[in-house]
């Protein structure tokens, strides 16, 4: 099988609208959460990692939804000076987002073609048209493991030689919905998120768009690769995690032995990291027994918020950059350790030589992932 | 290298119709779809008292997995070597409708919980302790082509041993199920899991088992 490489990425963040903004800004400590009155999103002051609403006024004659503006966005910044070409008959488009253009049903409810325009696979086509893609684009929307399943989709279709480059792209809009949504479990925060700490309260939810281009081909081989990953299901509970972490360090231990690793030849973990109570508990339970608690963990929930079907690709690239510029990042929000196993957290800016990262999400559904990246 | 796997069982639900490889098992023309589902979930003698609590698109993914089941060697498997692939057009749109009525009252967690579509995947896990790969996708047409790409990658490099593969989409009263049952092993009256014999079967045409 062939090897897969990192080309080119992208953050597009209420922080920075390139990677490389985005790593100094997280660098220097800089979160994009901040306090929100907004009552077009909830009635009570939240705290979330929101865009400026005024940069993303509802204009009807646009032909793009804020949410497929943010794809854009983040491709078109990618794809330029990647040496990759959308319209080449070798590259595919992967879309990964949870809810797409949902806010459609906050502010177009009554609209007769509202079926098709609020679905995923139109957005798909409308950036790909935009960019010239000719193959027809895949959407991945698996929860909040989406970002990093729509990267191991990529993986494999190159491995598969059905394609020689994916260009994978995730966005969430956070708007009423799903703000509603996790507020009616009681799951967000009433501070900005603390992963991990002994105090968290919950999950802070923030937006944005990332994308990654990944190439077999060999002309790349200098990049970062994507060693393996997997990917596994609790069969435990629809909206709660599993009790024991047990089937997400099924998922690490199997993603570590399609790289050819050992746990110990992991540098760094890039953790979901929520901040509810039951994740980070789950997480560091797996974490754990996989072997893992020695080696430096970071959640980056407290610079972006939870961002949903972007998550897995803003964690991600952030990891790749620590792995170019050999450091770990704090966990922002942490101070005192709050979960039942000791794990590693990383409280500060750390120099280190690095070469591996293992990244990990789980989400509703009771799905875990885990995607290994190396230098 | 190329390894053929098979198509070891499959089951379509449409039209207030349930098909078993093609055969039709159960019909309940004048039901609206809760009403449909519900016959169909007493009609087989299921007993799952969580079935009750599920959306639509769980319950009509659900039913479909059970009947697609029944009578297969699903628990010779470990947990972790059965996943599912499944896909639709609408997501979770026809909760999500039902979700975001409830938020102008009181949002409802148990409406919200329904607003992904890999929720039906997470039920069907549950119900068999099917612990492997899953994935969600969104087409806008079935895709049969992509289903047997990813099936056959995640058999043949040993993620799973069998997959459950397929589509099912809802919304209101407009639905379609097809669930495919995917093995390496050739069985009893398996057929070729191939592009060509998974449209077959979505389109409900005869299929040429020689």
């Amino acid at each position: 099988m062939p090897a897969v490489y990192i080309v080119a990425d992208n953050i597009y963040s209420p922080i920075g609208v390139t990677t490389a903004e985005n790593f100094e800004q997280v660098k220097q400590g800089i979160s994009g959460i901040k306090q929100h009155h907004n009552t077009a999103l909830a009635d009570e002051p939240v705290y979330a990692s929101l865009f400026d609403y005024a940069d993303f006024k509802t204009d009807k004659q646009l032909t793009y939804t804020r949410f497929e503006r943010l794809l854009i966005a983040s491709v078109e910044d990618t794809l330029k000076d990647s040496g990759i070409e959308a319209s080449d008959k070798k590259t595919v488009l992967i879309l990964s987002s949870t809810k797409g253009n949902i806010s459609l049903l906050e502010t177009d409810a009554d609209d007769p073609g509202l079926k098709d325009r609020i679905a995923m696979h139109t957005s798909a086509k409308l950036v790909a048209a935009h960019f010239g893609f000719v193959n027809q684009p895949l959407v991945v929307s698996n929860a909040c493991i989406s970002g990093i399943m729509a990267i191991l989709t990529g993986m494999r279709l190159l491995q598969s030689g059905q394609y020689e480059n994916a260009v994978i792209v995730g966005a969430d809009v956070i708007t009423k919905f799903v703000l509603s949504g996790f507020q009616s479990f009681q799951a967000i925060s009433t501070e900005p998120c603390r992963p991990f700490d002994k105090n968290r309260t919950g999950i802070t939810l923030g937006e944005g768009a990332a994308t990654m281009i990944l190439s077999s081909n060999a002309e790349y081989s200098d990049r970062i690769k994507v060693l393996g990953g997997a990917v596994s299901n609790d069969a435990n509970h629809i909206s709660a995690p599993s009790r024991t972490g047990e089937e997400l360090k099924q998922a690490i231990e199997k993603a570590l032995s399609i790289a050819g690793l050992k746990a110990g030849d992991i540098d760094f973990v890039s953790a979901h990291g929520t901040a509810t109570s039951y994740n980070d508990e789950m997480e560091a339970k797996a974490i754990a027994s996989a072997g893992l608690d020695k080696v430096p963990l970071n959640s980056l929930k407290g610079y972006y918020g939870h961002t949903l079907g972007a998550a897995g690709l803003i964690e991600s690239i952030i990891s790749i950059q620590s792995l170019k510029q050999n450091l770990i990042l704090p966990t922002l929000g942490f101070k005192t350790i709050g979960v039942s196993d000791a794990i590693n957290v990383c409280t500060a800016l750390t120099s280190a030589a690095l070469k591996t990262c293992l990244k990990t999400a789980s989400g509703f559904g009771g799905c875990n992932a885990a995607v290994v990246f190396s230098k | 290298m190329y390894l053929n796997n098979y198509i070891t069982s499959y089951c379509t639900i449409v039209k207030n119709v349930v098909y078993k490889n093609e055969v039709p098992v159960f019909e309940n023309r004048n039901a609206d779809l809760p009403a449909f589902l519900l016959s169909a979930y007493q009609h087989f003698g299921l007993n799952y008292p969580k079935f009750y609590k599920m959306d639509n698109l769980s319950k009509l993914g659900w039913i479909a997995s059970e009947i697609l089941l029944k009578g297969s060697h699903i628990k010779d498997y470990q947990p972790e070597d059965v996943g599912l692939v499944l896909s639709n057009a609408n997501s979770s749109l026809d909760s999500d409708l039902k979700y975001i009525k409830s938020v102008s009252d009181i949002p409802s967690p148990a409406l919200f919980v329904y607003t992904l579509p890999n929720i039906m995947i997470g039920e069907i896990c549950i119900r068999n302790n099917f612990k492997g790969e899953d994935a969600f996708f969104i087409f806008e047409k079935f895709d049969a082509g992509f289903i047997e790409l990813y099936v056959n990658n995640l058999l043949n490099s040993n993620a799973l041993s069998a997959c459950i593969c397929g589509w099912v989409d809802v919304f209101e009263d407009e639905y379609k199920a097809v669930l495919f049952l995917v093995e390496k092993e050739e069985r009893d009256n398996a057929i070729l899991f191939s592009k060509k014999n998974l449209d077959g079967i979505f389109e409900n045409l005869v299929i040429d088992k020689g």
